[in-house]
This record gives C-alpha cells, sequence and structure tokens, in this order.
C-alpha cells in the first residue's frame, strides 16, 4: 500500500504543479527535501546510536525483561500471539514504556528492534514479506501513541503567549486514548491472521 | 522536573549494568553499531518519503486537498482553520507543527481554535513517518492493514480533539 500513496502523492504533486504553476517551487523542493531528509538522518543518527548503546546496557543487565514482566498482563491481550519470554515481547515493552515517558529518541530504535524480532518470530514472513497483525498492532500502537507530556506542543504554546498552556493537557490525553482505542479496535476488526504454523 | 528525566534513566540503567557486573563500554559499543546499522537501512524510504510530501507542499497539491475535503469538513462541524491539520498532520511532522504556529499567531494563544489545533497535533504521531522507519527496517513489502488502521486511529483522536471542545463551547 506505501507503493501506491507514495506513487500518488509524487504524481499528485506534479499534476498539482502543472496546473497551478508551481512547476518551479516543485523543481526546488525536490532538491531541496531530499537534503532535508538527510540532514533529518545525520541529525537522528547520534540520537539513533547513543540509545541503542543505553539499551543495550538495560537489556544486558536483566533491565528490559524486568520491565516486560510489569507489563505482560496488558500486553500480552494486545499480542496474545507473541511469545512472553522472547526477544519480540521485551522489546515491544521497551518501546512502550519509552513512549510513555516521551522519551522517542529511545521509542525509535527500541521498535526497529521490537519489528525485527517479531519478524524474526514468524517464520512465514521470509516466504510472504507482508506483514502479520501483532507487526501492524505494534506500529498502530506507536502512530497513535499515548504521551504523558505533550512537551512540543506545550513548549510551542508558551512560546506564543498562551496563558496557561498545561490545561490542554487532559484533552490530549483524551485524544490520545479515543486515536489509540479506535486504532486497536480496528486492528482486531481488519487483521485476522491465518494460522501460523 | 522534565528535564531530570533522561539523565536519571541513564544513571540507574548504568548502575544496573555495573551491579551485574556487564561490561558495560562495550555494550553500548555493540549497541551504537546496531544503531548506525538501522540508520543504514531506513535511509531509503525516508529519503523517498520526505521528498515526496515536499513535493506536495511545494505544488500546492496540499492547499487542492485541503480544499476537496473542506465541505465534508464543514459538514461534520469542523472549524475550517484547522482542518488542514487532518491531511498534514498524518504525512509531515515539522509541517503540521509549522501550521499549529501559524494558527496560534493568527488566532491568539488562548483562543478555541488554537487550543483544538494543539491538541490535534499533540495527540498523534507522524503516520507515515512512522510506517516508513519500522517497515523500513525489516524485509517486509506489503504493509497489509496498517495504512487504514493507523489512519482511523489518526482521525478519531483529531477528531475527538475538535468535538471536546466544541461541547465544551456550546
Amino acid at each position: 500500500m506505501l507503493n501506491y500513496v507514495w506513487c500518488f502523492i509524487i504524481i499528485f504533486s506534479i499534476i498539482c504543479a502543472a496546473a497551478t504553476g508551481n512547476m518551479e517551487s516543485l523543481t526546488n523542493s525536490v532538491l531541496n527535501s531530499a537534503e532535508d531528509a538527510v540532514s533529518l538522518i545525520i541529525a537522528m543518527t547520534g540520537a539513533i546510536c547513543f540509545w541503542n548503546g543505553i539499551m543495550e546496557i538495560a537489556e544486558k543487565s536483566g533491565i528490559v525483561k524486568k520491565i516486560a514482566k510489569v507489563l505482560s498482563p496488558i500486553l500480552s491481550k494486545l499480542f496474545p500471539n507473541v511469545d512472553k519470554n522472547g526477544k519480540a515481547f521485551a522489546a515491544i515493552s521497551a518501546n512502550v514504556t519509552a513512549n510513555l515517558l516521551g522519551i522517542g529518541n529511545a521509542a525509535t530504535p527500541l521498535g526497529i528492534k521490537a519489528m525485527r524480532e517479531l519478524e524474526n518470530e514468524n517464520k512465514l514472513l521470509k516466504t510472504t514479506f507482508t506483514a502479520d497483525r501483532n507487526m501492524i498492532m505494534f506500529v498502530i500502537l506507536n502512530t497513535t501513541s499515548f504521551q504523558l507530556m505533550p512537551t512540543m506542543i506545550l513548549t510551542i504554546m508558551q512560546s506564543c503567549g498562551a496563558s496557561k498552556p498545561t490545561s490542554i493537557i487532559p484533552y490530549v490525553w483524551a485524544a490520545s486514548v479515543a486515536g489509540l482505542a479506535a486504532g486497536i479496535l480496528s486492528v482486531n476488526i481488519l487483521c485476522r491472521d491465518k494460522k501460523r504454523e | 522536573m522534565i528535564s531530570a528525566f533522561i539523565p536519571i534513566i541513564i544513571f540507574l540503567i548504568i548502575i544496573a549494568g555495573l551491579y551485574q557486573k556487564t561490561p558495560v563500554f562495550n555494550c553500548f559499543m555493540n549497541g551504537a553499531k546496531d544503531g548506525l546499522k538501522t540508520i543504514y537501512e531506513i535511509s531509503p524510504s525516508l529519503i523517498g518519503l520526505i521528498t515526496a510530501i515536499g513535493m506536495l507542499k511545494a505544488s500546492g497539491g496540499l492547499e487542492i486537498l485541503t480544499h476537496i475535503l473542506s465541505p465534508a469538513a464543514n459538514f461534520i462541524g469542523i472549524p475550517p482553520e484547522v482542518s488542514p491539520l487532518f491531511i498534514l498532520k498524518p504525512i509531515s511532522g515539522s509541517g503540521s507543527l509549522a501550521m499549529l504556529e501559524q494558527i496560534i499567531k493568527e488566532n491568539g494563544a488562548d483562543s478555541i481554535i488554537s487550543k483544538i489545533a494543539a491538541v490535534m497535533t499533540g495527540s498523534t504521531e507522524t503516520t507515515f513517518y512512522c510506517i516508513a522507519v519500522y517497515y523500513g527496517a525489516t524485509n517486509i513489502k506489503n504493509t497489509g492493514k496498517t495504512i487504514p488502521c493507523a489512519l482511523i486511529g489518526d482521525m478519531v483522536s483529531m477528531l475527538t480533539a475538535c468535538f471536546l471542545f466544541s461541547s465544551f463551547n456550546n
């Protein structure tokens, strides 16, 4: 599906630019955005490497396993066919914890790790290359992610002179939880896995 | 409080590592090396997606999309000022933050519109970026129902943001 979305965005952009006479800025944007992407990647590299390193220590010293135990009653409901003592489950728990705490930089490498472990756990994926229910559920948990402190937004509101920026926090929680619930529900309805081997 | 959070976590992890007699720095380097591999693997999908979205913004396509969808948005009672966020938020994190700032500047920081926009921006992640990063690191070629499910989640959380405030306002 990402294939079609990507092609649609590019083709639609070129047609729109032709229709609105924005061809020149479109041409510039091709070069600039590719460059922006690389700057973003370079900016991410340090944080991802550092947190990956720190999390490796956490894993080797058994902290990640302990977190997995604490979260397992909730997470095993969302991921009923992921091995509770496996590496994938531990990585999922660590990613969820980092998201809750709002450390996005740590959540990303942990999430990538969880995806790879999920891929290793399901042998079918090596031939079908199609995301299974666990992977979809995991990505949905991250796209609708629930944060205790939406720091970025609060900073912007404050810098623009809002008198009480923190008053929006309960609303952010409510909207996040609604989105999360809708996401989980739609995975449960739309994604039925065939029996795993 | 928040600023002390990250150092405390790093402190606890390192103390735990020392306590368990793990070779802390070696572990760190192994992990960091994996981090580099990860970056290498997710780069192509990020470059592809970010460029496509840059093109969409520069071409005026985003305005056209918003324009097409605005009657529907008006019909269900979404304030016209925030309706571009419905399209922008799932595809571009920096773009929606820029739009939030603009909305706040035009409507005043304490207006209902600004609060709705802030809640909408703060309550979900940038969906397409997330999908590109996570699937980019695997060999998965077909993401199945990921995008529909993710967009349902986004829409519900942004609609909730709109209606929470309008119901309080009346």
